[in-house]
């Protein structure tokens, strides 16, 4: 009986797995020749038929990466801007959207749909004059021009003040009455209880920060101030004028980008699950 | 209410204590809102002001020099533009096409992951993978995997006897390729919100459906997707205003060509404005852009609100 179960169960399971194995195939498919180019000699790409699974390990690609291209230099730029982006957006969000959600002010509400307002203006409008500011404060090619524009955003704002607005009024009050400053009730009592969303702010800037170009592009003009995203892009630009691009050394740089931003992915997805079972959700 | 019942209290009982106090909060609220209004200012609002400003002048440095006010000299030179309305042709090319293909595929595959399958949470992970990749390492991985000779696709299509191509440097098929690329990088994102969208179905509704001998196919297409009317709202009003600002994979990919089949309008405007240093003309760029964008999004309230209205009757 219960084997016929099994069997039912998985012929009318069949075809959804199908399905589900060959859009998983192309979504892998992809990365997996990514890491088998990466790992192939130099020469050896145009091999015919493709190669989808490495015959070789030649970490050498790799190795050249670094003496080549200042590709430490790029690493360290895009983890310099990146952490940095990240602090300030926990710190210019959190603050803005606590005053928000929890103190009262004149015209508190008039600033807050200003904030809104700005997400509908899209980045083309602002970048040229953005700059063009930037390069009036002489601060193209350095980090401040590479960070502080993006330290800010409404969309943190508005996802933070949602986090607030559902924690109870007694945490303030109970806080106030035992004297505490408002920095305080800010930082030892609200911020701890909206870890969740503080992750989730955390992780969409870093992620769109280590994943731009466009900014990098008009802000990084010397070699040095080159951002990861950036330096494989040229990279590419520049390699295609020459006769035969280097493949192999394009995908290593191609995993070198990528593999940070797997490795917060899968921590932050673990954190999320953690403070929703902090939470209290689950129990 | 009772917020303001209490305070009414409040200032009855000890006026002078509580009008100080609300005061120092008063303060407290402008200082914590300060860091991110002054923000706001430097890089959103003075920028906007400015991005007009510019429109109006002839600005065509990098740098600060007295700009000539040319008035709407240069909206009046953009009618005209034809590149510059073949890169807006373009855009809305992409844009109609990677929009609905894309929210096809995401909603089937959110569909047979919704099911009650094991390891789906794997395949939900797998899927995600291109989300997270960014599209400057997408853009070159493809480059790689739509080479003419060696590249993957190309092996693919010759097994199944299909005829080879050029698809980046024809002009023909570049633009598709790329439709294709936003697609694969795409569904994963897509996916996750047809997912929450799909939660809100009652189930007993498509239980009922199934009483009343409705087949899966017209279960989906009568019960499942009218109720998913807002995501579906919500995806192509997102992806609408996010194709319209595609930038990278042309950037990086085609650079614009063959023969300008893929110069989309951010493209035009950066070319305009960073290679050429016409910073005044390419701002009057950018706000017909964005007139464009909010018009499509205004047409689009307007059509689901007359929808909903026409329901109604």
């Amino acid at each position: 009986m219960g084997r016929r179960d099994a069997l039912v169960r998985f012929i009318r399971q069949a075809p959804a797995y199908a399905i589900l194995i060959v859009v998983a195939a192309g979504m892998l498919i992809p990365f997996l020749w990514m890491i088998t180019t990466s790992l192939q000699p130099t020469g050896a790409t145009f091999s015919y038929p493709p190669q989808l699974l490495p015959t070789s390990f030649h970490l050498h690609n790799y190795a050249e990466l670094f003496t080549l291209v200042p590709f430490g230099r790029y690493f360290l730029n895009s983890a310099i801007v990146t952490g940095a982006t990240v602090i300030g957006q926990v710190f210019f969000c959190s603050t803005a959207a606590y005053g928000f959600a929890r103190l009262s002010f004149a015209g508190r509400k008039v600033i807050f749909v200003l904030f809104l307002a700005t997400m509908m203006i899209p980045f083309q409008v602002t970048m040229i004059p953005t700059f063009l500011l930037v390069f009036k404060m002489g601060w193209v090619n350095t980090y401040q021009g590479l960070i502080i524009p993006g330290v800010s955003s409404a969309f943190g704002i508005f996802l933070l003040r949602q986090a607030f607005l559902t924690i109870p009024r007694e945490y303030q009050d109970a806080a106030r009455i035992d004297g505490a400053r408002e920095w305080t009730v800010f930082s030892r009592i609200f911020l701890p209880l909206v870890k969740p969303a503080l992750a989730t702010v955390a992780v969409f800037s870093f992620m769109g920060t280590w994943n731009d170009l466009l900014w990098p592009l008009l802000i990084a003009r010397d070699e040095k101030m080159r951002t990861l995203e950036l330096g494989l892009a040229y990279f590419n630009v520049s390699a295609s004028a020459y006769q035969e691009p280097n493949w192999p050394l394009m995908m290593a740089a191609s995993v070198v980008v990528l593999l940070p931003v797997v490795g917060v992915y899968l921590f932050s997805q673990r954190y999320f699950i953690a403070g929703i079972s902090l939470s209290g959700v689950k129990g | 209410m009772t917020s303001i019942g209490l305070r009414q209290r409040e200032r009855v009982a000890r006026p002078a204590p509580a009008r100080r106090r609300r005061r120092s909060g008063e303060r407290s609220g402008y200082l914590f809102i300060l860091p991110a209004s002054a923000h706001l200012l430097l890089f959103a609002l003075v920028p906007i002001g400015f991005s007009l400003y510019l429109s109006f002048h002839e600005w065509s440095t990098p740098s600060f020099v007295h700009a000539p006010f040319v008035g709407l000299d240069n909206y009046r030179t953009l009618l005209h533009d034809g590149p510059f309305w073949s890169a807006m042709k373009n855009t809305a090319y992409y844009t109609v096409l990677s929009v609905p293909l894309g929210m096809a595929v995401s909603l089937a595959m959110a569909l047979v992951v919704n099911q009650k399958l094991r390891g789906t949470r794997l395949f939900r992970a797998i899927f995600f993978m291109p989300v997270i990749t960014s599209w400057v390492a997408v853009s070159v991985i493809w480059i790689t995997l739509l080479s003419p000779n060696a590249g993957l696709v190309n092996y693919f299509f010759k097994v199944l006897h299909l005829p080879a191509q050029h698809w980046l440097d024809n002009p023909h098929w570049a633009m598709l390729a790329i439709v294709v690329i936003t697609i694969w990088k795409g569904a994963g994102f897509s996916m996750v919100i047809w997912l929450a969208g799909l939660q809100g179905v009652p189930q007993e509704l498509l239980e009922a459906a199934a009483i009343d001998g409705a087949g899966r196919w017209r279960s989906f297409w009568h019960v499942t997707l009218p109720l998913l009317a807002p995501t579906t709202f919500f995806l192509v009003v997102t992806g609408v205003i996010g194709g319209f600002q595609v930038f990278t994979p042309m950037y990086v990919i085609t650079q614009g060509g063959p023969f300008g089949a893929t110069d989309v309008a951010v493209y035009h405007i950066y070319q305009r404005a960073f290679q050429e240093f016409s910073m005044g003309y390419a701002s009057a760029q950018a706000w017909v852009l964005f007139a464009v964008i909010f018009l499509a999004t205004l047409v689009q309230l307007w059509f689901v609100r007359r929808r909903g209205e026409s329901l109604l009757v």
